[in-house]
């Protein structure tokens, strides 16, 4: 049996490697070897766990259905405009990335809170408050997620180029039949993987939405800020912390893995 | 069955592109000419991705792009021009089919899906691809990825069909059989054709007529035979495989007349009186070796039939191998060159 010999890897690096990947993996296993597992079904389906499993996984999916309705616009915008304007607003839209969410969260309280920037507006014209709402959440899960998308999906439409646009536009396509036909599907791995990665944010996300929605549950109270609560002991035992967890855990790797095995052409 | 009528001036910069060209129904334009001539931003004004400095842009009784004195008189956008494009890089459309690529434009403008994926299928027929309708781009050939771009294009019933440098990708046979496919359906559907070029094979097997461009300007233009027989221009000589010369003509001691150009270089012009400048044209081929003026040899690289010679002077000269290896030539050997008479075409400058 012969085997191809590639270039290979300097010993050295192994090292590194393995520290690497024991940063990232261990803690999730001490997590596996601290479980109460005989507990661990009673901790996970009492229901504060299954309010906040619930009020987590349907913010996250409206949180990312909004990251797709306004990011892939502005992927678009962005990913066709030139000049310093543009160069400007795509630095400010990564900001939510490089920011402490917990800035973020109060930074949304100073534009949507009852004194806000906006928010003052809208309570005194219609009535409306967000701050500590499940409207909040979806917000400040929006707000940290949005940058995944934008910037994946900005990224595919410039690797794809204007190419193809310039071919269906000569055969008559308009703008929409372009974006909706070739623009869009061709940019699709990018599509899926900024939604990916905007979901498990949004499904991840703590410190802005402790500050701009609370922690109160059945309302603002989702996964992270549950477990929060569950290890400070508030009521609860530790293990309902690392049981949550676990499950959180469990579901980030499902939708990972349901990424992953999804792969554009590969049915052709 | 439309023809095109255009006028286009371009300035950018120091780049100032000068150009009309016209094409009947049917017929194939060549445009030709170095990188940098202007061919790609002239393409670019036809099919309305730029608008023009000033000019005009006719296709039958459409005005498509209009310009003068400064003003935008119209600027129809590229999917409303019915111009379609071939470049060099097929670009079928990586997930959809062949039949779906060609469908496309049909599709895009209002046919019935059910219509459209007949008239895909005949076209896919007539560019010889008849069982392939169901794969997916990356099962095709380079050579059936192009046949597929040409039908997509010619789907959608262009009044303009540019090409531009469609068959630079592809292996010589392959080529060749495009070429033939391209003249046939240009000729059955009368669609009026711009060739965009720099191969001389292009302009001799499609074009009906040429136009070369340099720096922007039209330097010649006329039948592919007469051009590449008698060219003007010195990149029109090198594209046609032609030494071009240009010198003072002078009366020789026997009395007869002949061009002194640069490095030595005499060429008998015996119809010609002397004084006053002329260009010349002659082969390499028609070069003898043995007497005539010094020159050094200056490159050696395989001809079509043996050996060519690239001289002192810019001239080339064809050798039988055999002929070259029993001279002992090399870079920098010297050698004398002459040209008999009868070979020479004189053009008198003014």
């Amino acid at each position: 049996m012969t085997r191809e010999r590639a270039v290979g890897v300097p010993g050295l690096l192994w090292l590194p490697a393995a520290l690497a990947a024991g940063l990232l993996v261990l803690p999730v296993v001490a997590l596996l070897v601290r479980a109460d597992w005989r507990s661990l079904p009673a901790d996970i389906t009492t229901p504060s766990a299954l309010d906040a499993l619930w009020l987590s996984l349907s913010t996250s999916v409206v949180a990312t259905v909004v990251c797709l309705v306004l990011g892939v616009p502005l992927a678009v915008v962005l990913a066709r405009a030139h000049g310093w304007p543009a160069d400007l607003l795509r630095a400010l839209v990564t900001l939510p990335l490089v920011l402490p969410p917990t800035v973020g969260g109060i930074a949304l309280l100073y534009l949507l809170g009852r004194r806000g920037l906006v928010g003052q507006t809208l309570d005194t014209w219609f009535g409306i408050s967000i701050p500590f709402t499940t409207t909040a959440v979806v917000i400040a899960q929006a707000f940290v997620a949005m940058p995944f998308l934008v910037l994946s999906v900005e990224g595919a439409l410039r690797t794809a180029g204007t190419r193809f646009d310039v071919v269906a536009a000569s055969l008559g396509a308009g703008r929409w039949t372009v974006l909706s036909r070739i623009t869009l599907p061709l940019v699709m791995p990018g599509l899926v993987s900024g939604t990916v990665l905007s979901f498990a944010r949004a499904l991840g996300e703590f410190g802005a939405t402790a500050l701009f929605a609370g922690n109160s549950p059945g309302v603002t109270q989702t996964m992270p800020l549950a477990i929060y609560s569950a290890f400070n002991g508030a009521g609860v035992t530790q293990g309902t912390a690392v049981a949550l967890s676990l499950l959180l855990v469990f579901a980030a790797v499902a939708v990972l893995l349901a990424a992953r095995a999804w792969r554009p052409g590969r049915a052709a | 069955m439309t023809s095109l009528h255009a006028e286009v001036a371009v300035r950018r910069g120091a780049f100032a592109l000068d150009v009309t060209i016209a094409a009947h129904p049917g017929e194939i334009v060549g445009v030709l000419g170095p990188n940098g001539a202007g061919k790609s931003t002239l393409l670019a004004v036809l099919a309305g991705h730029l608008v023009p400095s000033a000019g005009v842009v006719r296709v039958g009784e459409r005005t498509l792009t209009a310009v003068w004195d400064q003003r935008v008189e119209s600027a129809v956008r590229p999917e409303h021009r019915s111009v379609g494009l071939l470049g060099q890089d097929p670009l079928v459309f990586p997930h959809l089919s062949a039949r779906e690529n060609v469908a496309f434009g049909p599709r895009a403008t209002g046919t019935s899906a059910a219509r459209a994926r007949v008239v895909a299928d005949e076209w896919l027929a007539a560019v010889g691809l008849a069982g392939l309708a169901d794969r997916r781009p990356d099962a095709l050939s380079g050579g059936q990825r192009q046949r597929v771009a040409l039908a997509r294009a010619l789907a959608a019933e262009p009044a303009v069909l540019l090409l531009d440098e469609p068959f630079a990708q592809l292996d010589v046979r392959t080529a060749a059989e495009l070429r033939e496919l391209v003249r046939e359906q240009v000729r059955r559907t009368r669609t009026a054709t711009v060739l965009v070029t720099h191969d001389v094979l292009d302009a001799v097997t499609l074009a009906d007529r040429v136009v070369v461009l340099h720096d922007g300007q039209v330097v010649e233009q006329g039948r592919p035979l007469d051009v590449l027989t008698d060219p003007v221009h010195p990149f029109t000589a090198a594209l046609a495989g032609v030494n071009l010369v240009v010198g003072t003509l002078v009366a020789l001691p026997d009395g007869s007349t002949a061009l002194a150009g640069p490095d030595g270089v005499v060429v008998p012009c015996a119809s010609q009186r002397p004084g006053g400048r002329a260009q010349v044209t002659f082969s390499p081929s028609a070069v003898t070796i043995g007497d005539g003026w010094s020159a050094t040899v200056v490159d050696l690289e395989p001809g079509t039939t043996g050996v060519r010679l690239r001289t002192s002077g810019d001239v080339l000269v064809d050798l039988p191998p055999a002929q070259v290896a029993q001279l002992g030539l090399h870079v920098g050997a010297q050698v004398r060159l002459s040209v008999p008479a009868e070979h020479v075409r004189v053009r008198p400058l003014t």
